[in-house]
């Protein structure tokens, strides 16, 4: 028996596939989100719409919150911790949490390096928002990729441009002549033979879900259209005017993404969404996704 | 053989590649029509409660029972095991008892004890995630695999269930023995 290889740390990511995965700060709402039929929940103390609100050093959240939501729900928990803080994510590791987010949505503790994610038993997910900052991440072990979009917006116009951007350059590679793909892995600073297996395979070798700014099931739909294997939602659900009806919603979306009818129904009723940032109103110096290098 | 793969949440995409590169002509099914359609069948690996929420919602559970009424082959994995157990522990849930065995979810450990391993008696590679452990058993169902002992994949007639996934290896014995090779 050989525990937590790399082969088992992918199979839970492709196990996730199709299923949601949501941010939950307590057990009330690790309740709701399990009742609505998510696959999993990310266990935080404060979504990042609230994280934006309040300003201040985000960190990894408290155990004893994270133990209770473990405790309360039988789908997988994950947590987030900070860019290059392996000490929060040994923590994590010895809470036995089934994923652990390297997450630019707080704040970071390494402006340099981020986390050497392969000696870790837990499997990482890690933001991106192109091919070479995707690249970097699979190479320091990452099982699962999710584009960042610009969490806490409740707005899909940068998780719908990080999607954009990935299957261009995927597309653009796969065309490459073979002698052109080191230069390729130069030019995007990632590992030349992650380069080789995106040329080969036209994917990336984990999979990849969408993330920052989901708010409605038609968003959620909008970013399987656009080659995400799965969502995850942060503040739009528990933003939301009434977050069991809504999480139910974007459950039933990413199954039936490809049926505007069933679409259609699944989207009626659901109340008021988050309310929302215009892009063009958040500085540059706010925006979470330019974190992560 | 038509095999259609339930495509409601979960690993459904590479038991279709699995079941493609045997031969046979495999789809994701999401609905009763597409079911009916279906010679064969493959409830994938995934979050069960997931599964259990969406057959309920969208009304899946009757063409599923008709599928397994009519003797037609069906291949469950790991929460497709859950989903078909007669009863289901750690916690219980609901299930729907078309395999006569009792099934402990998560029963290995959280994600980092998930692990490889291969067959008792065999080179078949297993993966295991999350993986549920099959208790107790029926007297009309067959263990078909088994891992230091204990049993890991089982069969009722045309109906196999196994605790390990594999789909996520390229080793086809698996869905051959379900299906066949066309």
């Amino acid at each position: 028996m050989e525990k937590s290889t790399f082969q088992a740390k992918v199979g839970l990511a492709e196990m996730l596939k199709g299923g949601v995965i949501m941010d939950v700060m307590n057990v009330e709402q690790a309740l709701i989100a399990e009742a609505a039929g998510a696959c999993a929940v990310m266990a935080l103390e404060r979504v990042p719409a609230l994280i934006r609100r309040d300003g201040g050093v985000a960190r990894a959240s408290d155990p004893e919150m994270i133990k209770a939501i473990q405790a309360a729900v039988s789908i997988p928990v994950m947590a987030k911790v900070r860019i290059g803080h392996f000490m929060e994510a040994r923590i994590l590791e010895a809470l036995e949490v089934d994923f652990i987010d390297e997450s630019e949505v707080l704040t970071p503790a390494d402006d340099e390096f981020h986390i050497d994610k392969h000696p870790f038993k837990v499997p990482f997910v890690c933001g991106c928002t192109d091919i070479g900052e995707a690249l970097r991440r699979i190479g320091e072990g990452a099982a699962l990729l999710r584009t960042k979009g610009e969490a806490g917006t409740g707005n899909v116009v940068e998780a719908v441009r990080h999607l954009r951007k990935l299957r261009e350059q995927i597309r653009r590679i796969t065309q490459l002549g073979r002698e052109e793909l080191m230069t390729e892995a130069k030019n995007l600073g990632a590992p030349y033979d992650l380069v080789v297996y995106v040329h080969e395979h036209g994917k990336l070798p984990v999979p990849n879900f969408a993330a920052g700014g989901v708010a409605t099931p038609a968003d959620a739909a909008l970013c399987m259209a656009l080659g995400a294997e799965t969502v995850f939602v942060g503040s739009g659900i528990f933003m939301s005017e009434d977050p069991a009806k809504r999480a139910k919603a974007v459950v039933e979306a990413v199954t039936y993404w490809e049926d505007p009818k069933k679409l259609a129904e699944i989207s009626t009723g659901l109340g008021t969404a988050m309310s929302g940032i215009e892009m063009k109103t958040l500085p540059e110096a706010e925006r979470l996704a330019n974190r992560g290098w | 053989m038509k095999v259609g793969v339930l495509a409601l949440q979960g690993g459904w995409a590479a038991h279709i590649q699995a079941a493609r590169a045997l031969g046979h002509d495999a789809g994701p099914v999401r609905t009763a029509a597409e079911l009916a359609a279906c010679d064969g069948l493959i409830l994938p690996g995934g979050e069960s409660t997931t599964h259990l929420k969406l057959i309920d919602r969208f009304d899946l559970k009757g063409a599923l029972d008709g599928h397994v009424a009519a003797g037609k082959p069906v291949l469950a994995t790991c929460a497709g095991l859950i989903l078909s157990a007669r009863a289901v522990t750690h916690p219980a849930q609901a299930s729907f008892g078309w395999l006569d065995v009792t099934v402990a979810r998560n029963a290995w450990g959280r994600q980092v004890h998930s692990f490889e391993a291969t067959a008792d008696g065999s080179d078949l590679p297993l993966v295991f995630i999350r993986a549920p452990r099959i208790l107790d058993l029926g007297p009309g169902v067959e263990v078909t695999h088994t891992f230091e002992g204990e049993p890991v994949g089982v069969r009722q007639g045309p109906f196999w269930g196994v605790a390990f996934h594999p789909e996520l290896t390229a080793d086809q014995r698996v869905h051959a023995q379900v299906f066949g090779r066309p």
